[in-house]
């Protein structure tokens, strides 16, 4: 067993622990299917853009995963508090590998969410059209909550304190969110908007994911989002790793 | 690792710490015996804390050396970590984690593989009483609980030198006078090194060789306990040390982090 597994294992036990953390995390994503999902649905048809609840999921399984990624964020400022951070700082191991490991861990935890929310848009009605393409809608998950688990850890790594990271939620998660595609088309926007929406890394996650559940539909192209997302994936894991190392305990 | 000065396990030359214009540790120079029960002590403030970041990796220093166990702490971190056990002032556990699993942690990233690992848990649970707790959540345990818990963390990888930053504090007798047994226990046994802090001052007396005294950022006094009281002409530590450093109360601003710490724990009630 390494440092990377055990940093893992932790984010983990921690998760499926908290049962009430679990349950309350679908509240969310449910009244959003409901509200909007059927709210919206007429709408929508009459617009002549299909059925609603089959383009609003894919964003919603993605909300939930962003949501839970970032969490991983506050759980490093918890750490802190609670002094726990201190045992692993002081350890004789690098400070990469204990990042590396606590955003896998944080990034497993959200996937693991993005399934569950998943089997809740069955439920609702959702109906993934090809099933062929169901790991590549994993890769899509998965590479999402690397980017914003890796996000949030790099994030909290910069503060000390819980209102920090209240106005992260407010001025770049909710954005982030509300601005990727998850509940309206990209096409036909207005000019500013549409800039907004392409440099939101969220928006290729929401594309590429509602791609691989209906095979087709992409409007970036489905090379230009997995190009996107690994490179984001990769690029956040660097900085994150590097801000990680500046902490002073 | 061959130590130039023979027998000093620890050997800290002119160090100094700056933090802007403020001068933290101003130019303060002590070792410490293989094997030594040490003592270092100060009023709130008087660069204590910075110190032993200094010694434990956590903080580079402004100017001067350290040697840890053969081991520069600038430059060869590892190595030094290796070779301390750390019991913090602040609790550093994991409380959603079991006593055992807290163990694991610890033994995984100090490198306490296999079958030792298993053993040494179980010898070392057994010795601070908790071996039959050892499946529950350490959010369950009382603060006593917690600080055992912490020193037989700090000693699963038998380190060279173990380092207490306040460890009795909020302790009653019975644990403290247990805690120190077992401490004492291991320094004679292993000759183990220990290095501690303290705010009372009948405490360090009776347990340290040698005590060195902080303040303002400069080593006052070293010596043991029987000579900072001749020194003083005090009848016990208590006086000898407000002698050294008067009587002024210290002011100490509450951290952002003391203050989320109240805060955390108020979201935790609720939760």
């Amino acid at each position: 067993m390494n440092v990377i597994y055990i940093m893992w294992l932790r984010q983990l036990k921690k998760y499926f622990r908290s049962k009430s953390r679990i349950v309350g995390s679908l509240g969310q994503p449910l009244l959003f299917l409901l509200a909007f999902g059927f709210g919206f649905g007429s709408i929508f048809r009459k617009a002549g853009e299909g059925n609603y609840m089959q383009f609003l999921a894919p964003g919603i399984i993605l909300m939930s995963v962003l949501f839970t990624a970032i969490f991983s964020g506050i759980d490093l400022i918890w750490d802190r508090q609670f002094g726990f951070l201190k045992e692993t700082m002081v350890a004789p191991v690098s400070r990469f590998q204990i990042m590396l490991g606590k955003t896998l861990g944080g990034a497993t935890v959200a996937t693991i969410q993005g399934v569950i929310v998943f089997i809740l848009t069955l439920i609702v009605g959702f109906r993934p059209q090809e099933v062929l393409l169901l790991p590549f809608a994993a890769v899509v998950v998965i590479l999402v909550a690397v980017i914003f688990t890796s996000l949030g850890i790099g994030l909290a790594s910069t503060m000390e304190d819980m209102q920090g990271f209240q106005l992260i939620m407010n001025f770049l998660v909710m954005p982030i969110f509300f601005l990727s595609g998850a509940l309206f088309p990209l096409q036909g926007l207005p000019g500013a908007m549409d800039i907004i929406a392409s440099l939101d890394p969220l928006s290729y996650g929401v594309d590429g994911l509602r791609y691989a559940f209906i095979g087709s539909g992409s409007v970036f192209g489905i090379a230009t989002d997995m190009t996107v997302l690994i490179f984001l994936a990769l690029l956040l894991l660097f900085i994150g790793s590097k801000l990680f190392e500046r902490i002073q305990a | 690792m061959a130590d130039i000065n023979g027998d000093n396990i620890i050997t800290v030359t002119r160090l100094v710490k700056k933090f802007g214009d403020f001068t933290a540790v101003d130019d303060i120079s002590f070792e410490v015996k293989k094997g030594e029960i040490f003592a270092f002590l100060g009023p709130n403030g008087a660069g204590k804390s910075t110190t032993i970041k200094m010694l434990t990796t956590l903080l580079r220093p402004t100017d001067g050396k350290i040697v840890m166990n053969g081991y520069d702490p600038a430059h060869q971190r590892d190595g030094v970590r290796k070779s301390l056990g750390i019991v913090f002032q602040d609790p550093s556990l994991d409380e959603d984690l079991t006593a055992f699993e807290n163990m694991q942690f610890h033994a995984i990233c100090y490198g306490v593989s296999g079958s030792l690992r298993s053993s040494r848990i179980e010898e070392l649970l057994e010795f601070v009483e908790l071996w039959e707790r050892k499946n529950d959540l350490v959010k369950t345990f009382s603060g006593g609980m917690k600080r055992r818990l912490e020193i037989a963390r700090g000693l699963l990888h038998h380190p060279k030198i173990l380092f207490l930053d306040e460890p009795t504090l909020g302790l009653d007798p019975q644990t403290r006078n247990h805690m120190w047994s077992y401490v004492k226990d291991i320094n004679q046994k292993e000759g183990m090194t220990v290095f501690f802090t303290t705010h009372y001052m009948e405490e360090a007396d009776r347990v340290a060789e040698r005590i060195a005294v902080i303040d303002h950022g400069k080593i006052i006094a070293t010596g043991t306990g029987k000579e900072l009281k001749e020194r003083t002409n005090k009848e016990n530590l208590e006086d000898a040390f407000l002698a050294l450093t008067g009587h002024k109360i210290r002011e100490e601003e509450a951290s952002s982090l003391d203050r989320m710490r109240r805060m955390g724990k108020m979201w935790r009630g609720r939760r």
